[in-house]
């Protein structure tokens, strides 16, 4: 590790909120510009990967190449009748979708899409690449998104029904708990940049990305993102096959479509705080800052920002396309059993060799050490698993027979029990050659 | 934040009659807080109740921050907002969130309970008046690193002149834990 890691990021904030009033109103129309063009770009994107995956064609209908789709569907959802129910609680109903957009978008605003450092020059006034940034940004991007619960809580309250209930209970109790893992993971991070404001953060990793020096924080983050934003393979609130739509079941129109967005906003603003906390930020990726001196200056910076969003979004998708939603007591074992313990175990490490540096004791490889052991452990937490489920089958073979019919209903097996053998025809590929089945066929024929 | 406090009191020459905008809006956000502090213990619908306590911590959070203590304000929303008060929804749906009235809302102590309100209410605010009298406290223009809420301060404050409390709140926390694990286990057993 060379010097500049070993310090405490020096934090100076003192270039922020000196822009002038027309400075500030043009990059909080950006900062709002930017996600929502992002969420229209997502939507057609995640329809078209999706389908590529499934072997479809996807959208195909609405501009070139369907990139029109999701104006198409804005329209349409507009014009579509506007349900209030009426076992519903009014006012809460009508303001659950409000509170689960607005804080959405507060987080962009300490985003930072470039240098802090007065590079970019708008109208004349030389300025940074950030609406504005805090002491405690971090902290302010997780109580926005802790609000955001709210709104999604709330309507399924609201609506008066069960299904929406449950999937609010579910959203609950999901959000809260993968939220700890998360701040977790934040910490990791804070203890080696020494700030909480992203652009301290990106600055502390000007010569090595915190997913190298904290790959076990990165992991965590990124599984834990995806819990918050309730995407797949984490999208219990509104599991099609247990609770019909989940919380927004009630929803139409206008309200629905402030969900969505919603969502897909939580996606690009988690994406974000990603790329901030371990890719790098607004920082070229390593080939191109070698032989590219411009790459970190001037207008650049936007557009490695935007790649790396535009990555994470992708790996959403690629989640969404490819893994099954889990099982609600699978994924709550995941974030306790799991997720905490290793995420608790890995700060600790992570503290101890920062206090020790900073006391002087040197490691030149201290990432292997710290890497290689929790390595171990997770592979013998993995073991220790997979042993243990073996034993589970075992002990629950030699059951009773099964009566699906015991209840007066058909119903199916519980785990553990077996079906009684289906009577059927012997294969006939097993017990005859290929050439007496053609036989056979052209006998019947 | 008494040191922060004592540090900064050196100012003369306020008046309460001529408040600045932000004093004006510091007693603005203190009365909506009162007002969303009175209507969670006074309404009878559970759920409203959990939003007007909502209100009022989210109010507080607005109140630290026009003190320009960022670091609270945040923890504030954060803690209170999004884990106490989600929490409490979370535990009111999981056992019963009517919509509308609850008619057994309305307790038989209510009396009692708003003269011991009144009580505890009017000796904290005597306590808080009569410690801060005429004390001023600056604060420093935003941007400046030395501010008195900010999260530095903060921190050399609460490890260094508050650890013992901290630390006994921390144990108060565990024993409340350890107490939620013995009730879970004795109605597993029972059941």
């Amino acid at each position: 590790m060379s010097s500049p890691a070993l310090q405490l990021a020096t934090e100076d904030l003192s270039v922020f909120g000196v822009d002038p009033w027309w400075l500030v109103v043009i990059k909080a129309v950006f900062c709002f510009a930017f996600l929502v063009v992002t969420v229209l770009i997502a939507i057609v994107w995640e329809r078209k990967v999706v389908a590529w995956m499934q072997l479809r064609i996807g959208p195909n209908r609405h501009g070139p190449w369907g990139m029109l789709q999701s104006l198409a569907d804005g329209v349409k959802l507009a014009l579509k009748e506007d349900l209030v129910v009426t076992a519903s609680d009014k006012v809460v109903f009508i303001l659950a979708p409000v509170i689960s957009a607005i804080p959405a978008f507060l987080a962009v605003a300490v985003i930072p899409f470039g240098p802090a450092d007065h590079e970019i020059s708008i109208f004349g006034t030389r300025t940074t690449m950030q609406l504005t940034d805090l002491p405690v940004a971090l902290l302010y991007i997780l109580a926005a998104a802790s609000v955001g619960i709210y709104g999604i809580v709330l309507a399924g309250w609201a609506s008066g029904s069960t299904y929406p209930l449950l999937g609010g209970v579910r959203s609950a109790a999901q959000m809260v708990s993968y939220e700890i893992a998360m701040g977790l993971s934040f910490a990791a991070v804070f203890i080696y940049s020494g700030s909480m404001s992203t652009s301290a953060i990106v600055d502390a990793q000007k010569h090595t990305w915190f997913v190298c020096l904290l790959p076990v924080s990165f992991v965590i983050y990124v599984i834990s993102m995806v819990g918050e934003t309730n995407r797949a393979p984490f999208d219990l609130p509104e599991a099609e096959g247990e609770l019909v739509g989940g919380f927004n079941t009630e929803y139409s129109s206008l309200k629905f479509a402030m969900f969505m967005l919603a969502e897909y906003i939580n996606m690009v603003t988690v994406s974000a705080v990603a790329s901030i906390l371990f890719l790098g930020g607004w920082r070229a990726p390593w080939p191109i800052s070698t032989f590219w001196e411009g790459a970190n200056h001037g207008w650049w910076p936007l557009l490695w920002m935007i790649v790396k969003i535009q990555l994470l979004l992708f790996f959403f998708i690629w989640l969404r396309g490819t893994l099954p939603r889990l099982r609600y007591d699978q994924f709550m074992k995941l974030g306790w059993k799991v997720l905490i313990p290793v995420s608790l175990v890995w700060l600790v490490m992570v503290a101890t060799f920062r206090a020790l540096r900073n006391k002087g004791y040197s490691f030149g490889t201290d990432v292997l050490y710290v890497g290689g052991a929790v390595v171990v452990l997770l592979l013998l937490s993995i073991v220790w698993d997979m042993t243990r489920k073996r034993e589970e089958p075992a002990a629950a073979s030699p059951s009773e027979a099964f009566d699906p019919m015991a209840g007066g209903f058909p119903v199916p097996p519980l785990p553990g029990q077996q079906l009684p053998p289906v009577p059927r025809r012997r294969s006939r590929t097993t017990s005859q050659s290929v050439a007496a089945l053609k036989g056979a066929d052209e006998d019947a024929n | 934040m008494t040191a922060a406090l004592a540090a900064s009191l050196s100012s003369q020459g306020h008046s309460f009659l001529s408040p600045t905008g932000v004093e004006i809006v510091f007693v603005l956000v203190g009365l909506a807080v009162l007002g969303a502090a009175v209507l969670t213990v006074s309404t009878s619908q559970l759920v409203h109740a959990a939003l007007w306590l909502v209100v009022a911590l989210g109010g507080l959070a607005i109140e630290y921050l026009l003190l320009t203590a960022e670091f609270i304000a945040w923890v504030q929303v954060l803690i209170y907002l999004g884990s106490v008060v989600v929490l409490v929804l979370f535990g009111l749906m999981l056992t019963r969130a009517p919509i509308g009235r609850s008619p057994d809302a309305d307790s038989g102590n209510r009396w009692v309970a708003l003269g011991l309100a009144v009580v505890a209410a009017g000796t904290l605010v005597t306590l808080v008046v009569d410690a801060f009298r005429c004390t001023w406290m600056d604060l420093p223009a935003s941007g400046s690193t030395s501010v008195n809420g900010s999260t530095q301060a903060n921190g050399e404050v609460l490890f260094r002149y508050w650890v013992l409390p901290f630390e006994a709140l921390s144990v108060l926390l565990l024993a409340a834990l350890v107490g939620a694990i013995v009730l879970s286990r004795r109605h597993r057993e029972e059941g």
